[in-house]
């Protein structure tokens, strides 16, 4: 059995809150750089200038990339020999989330009650996924969700004999409707099969992937291919406004699904994509 | 790139076109969804006089000592449609936001000579460098819902819709 301090998880949590609202992951610089160079719109390449200029600035690490500094979702993977001393993991979690937006001058947008709406002051909770695995490992995953391009996702049950051009026409079409709000460039998460949550959970995963990197699954890298490639002539563009640069990658993941559905959610992501990953 | 000064005039929303990068300077305030909701409750105690201004749809990130601001980037201006046509007919002659607005907006725009502006959604650490002063003025403890009064130098907007309803939305 191995035992770990809640106190370590507190501040890896909360570091990893912070750093990944001032730093902007390498494969979206990376993806930035190249669309500067790809991107057809003029005023589309100079939006790309100015986020770049922008991940600067925020880098110097006074300013966030962006006000809106998200939600926290943590992925956590724990083995069965793991145990958690001095605090349980969902308060050390939540405590790491607390001090990182405290100290971190991150923005705090959880209310307490979705009805109510009284900002809970801390932005506590986060929302966690637990996924318990063999042996002693403990791996979190920090992801400060936006709700620009949160607000702009989807999920829709769709039947056994839509298929492929069913999948690939719902994930089009909610890009098309999404259009200028979540602040294009995108990356877009999708959740194939499994049951109505699973499918959004598989969405939300798939945005923790680098961009770039493709699904293992041959059939599923070239959806995810073909997908970029038609999102990226709907003529969105930067902010909106035109261009050949809408999404900055596509990623998918994929469960075994019921004999009678065909369940797929599409997950929203904005350039920011603040998400970071700690193995204990 | 045309530089204009709040409170605005109807003759500058006049000159103002679809498309047009301009640099605002003076006095916005803003607001995003829940300080709406209260101004639209309170239509008789608003928390400034709505005449000539500007409201920027922003909740910035908390500030620094060392700085005038937090992040402060657009929210999705969309989500304020419903409750923004009363405000236009109260004498609101500004929008700041990020996105498409609704018929009913561009409506509004149009009879009462009012011009909507985009400021780029997720540069929020960029455009707090046009902010001067930040001052909360009212619902303080909707906290960063919080009506804040932003004096702003050269503000690097774009005009997506005009007071002709002419849109760059409008492919």
């Amino acid at each position: 059995m191995r035992s770990i301090d809640a106190n370590v998880i507190v501040s890896e949590v909360k570091r990893m809150c912070i750093e990944c609202n001032y730093q902007i992951g390498s494969d979206v610089k990376e993806s930035f750089l190249r669309a500067l160079k790809t991107e057809k719109s003029p005023l589309g390449g100079r939006i790309i200038g100015d986020l770049l200029k922008n991940a600067e600035i925020a880098a110097q690490g006074e300013l966030p990339i962006c006000q809106d500094t998200g939600m926290a979702v943590v992925f956590v993977e724990i083995g069965i020999d793991v145990t958690i001393r001095h605090m349980s993991l969902k308060d050390a979690i939540n405590e790491g989330v607390r001090q990182g937006y405290k100290e971190g001058y991150l923005r705090k947008s959880v209310v307490s009650d979705p009805i109510i709406r009284k900002n809970s002051g801390d932005n506590t909770p986060a929302v966690i996924h637990y996924e318990v695995v063999d042996g002693d490992r403990l791996n979190i995953t920090v992801a400060s969700k936006g709700f620009g391009s949160e607000n702009m996702s989807a999920l829709k049950m769709l039947k056994p004999a839509d298929g492929i051009d069913g999948i690939e026409n719902f994930v089009v079409d909610t890009i098309e409707k999404a259009g200028s709000n979540p602040c294009p460039p995108i990356i877009v998460g999708v959740g194939i099969g499994g049951t109505f949550e699973k499918a959004a959970l598989l969405a939300k995963k798939a945005l923790m992937r680098p961009i770039g990197k493709c699904h293992p699954f041959e059939h599923i890298a070239e959806l995810e291919k073909r997908l970029l490639s038609r999102i990226n002539t709907l003529n969105i563009g930067p902010q909106g406004l035109g261009g050949t640069t809408t999404a900055l990658g596509v990623n998918a993941e994929v469960y075994p699904t019921h004999i009678a559905g065909l369940p797929v959610a599409v997950n929203i992501n904005c350039h920011a994509s603040r998400h970071l990953t700690h193995e204990f | 790139m045309k530089n204009i000064r709040t409170p605005l005039t109807e003759a500058v929303v006049q000159s103002l076109c679809a498309g047009d990068e301009v640099l605002l300077s003076g006095v916005i305030y803003t607001a995003r969804d829940a300080a709406h909701m209260r101004m639209l409750e309170n239509l008789d105690h608003l928390p400034f006089d709505l005449k000539g201004q500007i409201i920027y749809y922003s909740g910035a990130s908390p500030t620094r000592p060392s700085k005038a601001i937090g992040s402060c980037g657009p929210t999705t201006s969309g989500r304020m449609d419903e409750m923004t046509p009363k405000l236009l007919d109260l004498g609101l002659k500004g929008m700041i936001g990020k996105g498409d607005r609704d018929a009913s907006v561009i409506s509004a725009m149009c009879r009462n000579d009012a011009v909507y502006f985009i400021a780029i959604g997720g540069a929020g650490a960029l455009i707090a460098d046009s902010v001067v002063e930040n001052t909360v003025i009212a619902y303080e403890d909707l906290g960063p819902e919080a009506v804040k009064k932003m004096v702003v130098k050269d503000m690097k907007l774009i005009v997506a819709i005009d007071a002709t309803g002419k849109s760059l939305y409008k492919k």
